[in-house]
């Protein structure tokens, strides 16, 4: 370097050493780039932080309000579908029978919506400044698991009241946490890119999502459904189809693990955690990819 | 040695020809539409699934090249849709090329349009947090400059407000303290400094000349001539996307002031591009001349002589009479300095009508300086049809450019108007 730089002290913030950031049209697949990621995991933080400031500031019963939610709807479904309409309940009380369902619903259902809808809520942000953009989604996760949380909390309340106890069975929780978790982004990822592309996309979601809630075994037992599959099929075809696409369902086996760990028993099967481990790695990663290949083109179409 | 290195950048949207044969600029499609055309294509026309859907490029920056240097204060100058702002959004990283490639070396802060990729719902000390972190920094770093930032924005007492309840006056404010503090190496600024008032402006200008003299480098896209001589050595004059000039500021904007008033509104580009031109529409502007009385289109017009505006319309959809506003701006604050209105005429107008009609300023005594024009076309009452801001050359009144009328000398002739004034012997 020229000896006058060392003349211009003010210039001695600026050095040559400086990464080399190199912009130019990108192709085809790309893999994730973990590294920037890291790199920007303080605004990973600052946005899931925002996330939940936005949510819980603009609530006036705040955390109550997921309190009450998880509350009034356990009490009326254990209701209409309890006592009522009668469901199996694979023998236990239905308000902690179905209240463990909706946790595991309630974290696949706000980490798939959050993460879909995260993109298009944050156009603002997408159009005036440069960062990963895998951040907004992945900060959307984070959020829901504060939700998480406080649902938790009401679960807890709910055993204590019927005296459930806890079982060693609870060290599985986490693993099937990870498993709905990987499946829900992977599959908010591919909604994602739809809802940017395509934007009537928006008032389809909620529709394919209250499908999948009564498809999944949250108001009954799967053991309802899957210990008629052999002898459904002499009686009614049609019905037996419909079985058969029980069992395809990711979420079944979400659900009966949360059961098992949480309760103790469930009609939890090893191909439903077989099954589950090959989605979450398979929709996790299409959902990734699906999202690296379309997120150049997010600002233009935002 | 470069700070930032641009190789035949190019950036490309498509534009999708409809069905009934309108062009389109792609933004965003509805799945109902796609699967409309699936369906009917495939009832009426199997063979056009073998064939792409017709389209063709619009070319918003075209093989762009430039090297700048550390430390350079570069201004970016051309008429809306020259392609300033892409340029600068391909630069952030915010948009992708289509082709060529950019080296930057450091970090780069931008200022894109108002406002810097705040979140409405956070606070601004809550923004300036996430900006930093944004540009890649840690809390640490960032606390370290916080009361500067502070300080320099003046929303001392509403730091802890949602920033969606700033005016954009302040909004802007703590947007270009952000991005001028966090020592980005690499500084971005749009037109933006038009939001704040003239005081402001001063400072921002200054803060942008102390970042150079640190040897960060900032690029700088304006309307305002003035500033960019003031503030940049070097200006890049862009047209269609394209860069055509390349060097000493006051030679560019010369050469562009002279290009430029020699082009009119051309009707096919101004209509079909929607993004230029705001109003509804139903009445359009078809050609816009700014001549003197001898009907002549000078580059200069003298001071106090008679100006011609002559406008001719297009009506594209039936509409109860025309009014139309002219607009001279402030070259140098953006804004308003004066306008004149007249009813065109009250009659009802059929779609195809087209018309001419003059507008005329006899002795403009205006102060020799650029003067943007603003053209509206509308109903009586508040309602535009076709809005032409800025899109036309400057009005320019003779000039001995002086090169820095930022500054305010008292001993000579000031301002925007020339006024008629006498002194009165009291005795």
């Amino acid at each position: 370097m020229p000896a006058s730089e060392s003349i211009l002290p003010a210039k001695s913030t600026i050095t040559n050493d400086l990464p080399i950031t190199t912009i130019k049209p990108s192709s085809g697949w790309a893999a994730l780039n973990l590294r920037e990621i890291w790199d920007y995991r303080d605004l990973l933080v600052t946005l899931a932080t925002r996330d939940l400031k936005i949510r819980y500031k603009q609530t006036v019963l705040g955390v109550l309000w997921v309190i009450l939610q998880q509350f009034v709807s356990v009490l009326i479904f254990a209701v209409i579908f309890g006592v009522f309409a009668q469901l199996p309940s694979d023998g236990l009380p239905h308000a902690v029978f179905i209240n463990t369902g909706f946790l595991c619903w309630n974290l696949f259902n706000g980490v798939t919506s959050r993460v879909a809808n995260s993109m298009l809520g944050n156009s603002n942000l997408i159009s005036k400044v440069y960062f990963p953009r895998l951040l907004i989604p992945l900060a959307g996760v984070m959020s829901v698991l504060i939700d998480f949380v406080i649902t938790a909390g009401v679960t807890a309340v709910f055993l204590f009241a019927f005296k459930i106890p806890l079982t060693l069975n609870i060290l599985a929780l986490p693993f099937f946490m990870l498993l709905t978790i990987l499946i829900a982004t992977g599959i908010g990822l591919v909604l994602a890119t739809l809802n940017v592309q395509y934007r009537d996309f928006v008032y389809a979601m909620p529709f394919m999502l209250q499908v999948l809630f009564y498809a999944s075994p949250i108001i009954f037992p799967s053991s309802m459904i899957t210990d008629k599959l052999g002898t459904l099929f002499a009686e009614n075809a049609l019905a037996s189809w419909f079985g058969f696409l029980f069992t395809l369902n990711p979420v079944v086996g979400l659900v009966e693990g949360f059961r098992w760990s949480l309760l103790g028993k469930s009609s939890l099967t090893p191909a439903m955690v077989i099954s589950d481990i090959v989605f979450a790695i398979a929709l996790f990663t299409l959902g990734a990819a699906v999202f690296r290949r379309f997120e150049r083109r997010f600002v233009d179409v935002i | 040695m470069f700070s930032i290195r641009a190789h035949n950048l190019s950036k490309a949207y498509r534009i999708y020809h409809t069905a009934t044969g309108d062009r389109q600029l792609h933004t965003y499609r509805t799945l109902r539409e796609d699967i409309m055309w699936i369906a009917k294509t495939a009832v009426t026309r199997p063979s056009d699934f073998f064939q792409k859907r017709t389209s063709e490029m619009f070319y918003a920056l075209r093989d762009v090249s430039f090297e700048i240097g550390q430390g350079e204060v570069v201004g970016i100058i051309g008429r809306n849709g020259a392609g300033k702002s892409t340029l600068l959004k391909v630069l952030s990283r915010i948009t992708e090329p289509s082709g060529g490639s950019a080296e930057i070396r450091g970090r780069v802060g931008s200022l894109l349009e108002v406002g810097t990729g705040f979140s409405g719902e956070l606070t601004g000390r809550e923004n300036i947090y996430m900006n930093g972190s944004i540009l890649g920094m840690r809390r640490k770093e960032i606390q370290r400059h916080f009361d500067e930032i502070v300080a320099f924005s003046e929303v001392e007492q509403f730091i802890d407000t949602p920033v969606k309840r700033y005016s954009s006056g302040m909004y802007m404010r703590l947007a270009f303290a952000v991005a001028a503090h966090l020592e980005p190496e690499i500084l971005i600024v749009d037109e933006v400094l038009a939001v704040g008032d003239l005081a402001f402006q001063k400072k921002c200008l200054g803060k942008m000349d102390d970042v150079s003299k640190q040897g960060r480098t900032v690029l700088f896209v304006s309307h305002n001539m003035q500033t960019i001589r003031a503030l940049c050595p070097r200006c890049i004059l862009m047209k269609q996307g394209k860069v055509v000039l390349d060097g000493d500021t006051n030679t560019v904007i010369d050469i562009y002031n002279r290009e430029v008033s020699q082009s009119d509104v051309d009707a096919r580009t101004a209509i079909t591009d929607s993004r230029l031109r705001r109003g509804s529409g139903e009445v359009r502007f078809s050609g816009i001349h700014v001549k003197d009385v001898a009907g002549n289109k000078p580059t200069f017009f003298e001071m106090g002589s008679t100006l011609r505006f002559e406008l001719s319309y297009e009506v594209f959809a039936p509409v109860q009479g025309i009014s139309a506003t002219i607009v001279l701006k402030s070259g140098r604050s953006g804004e308003m300095v004066t306008s004149v209105k007249h009813v065109v005429t009250e009659r009802r107008l059929a779609a195809g009508e087209t018309g001419t009609f003059v507008i005329e300023l006899p002795k403009a005594n205006l102060r020799p300086g650029e003067y943007p024009l603003y053209f509206w076309l509308g109903k009586s009452t508040n309602h535009p049809y076709d809005v032409v801001d800025g899109l036309t050359a400057p009005l320019m009144i003779q000039t001995e450019k002086s090169a820095d009328e930022l500054s305010f000398d008292p001993s000579k002739p000031f301002g925007i108007f020339d006024i008629e004034s006498y002194l009165k012997d009291e005795g």
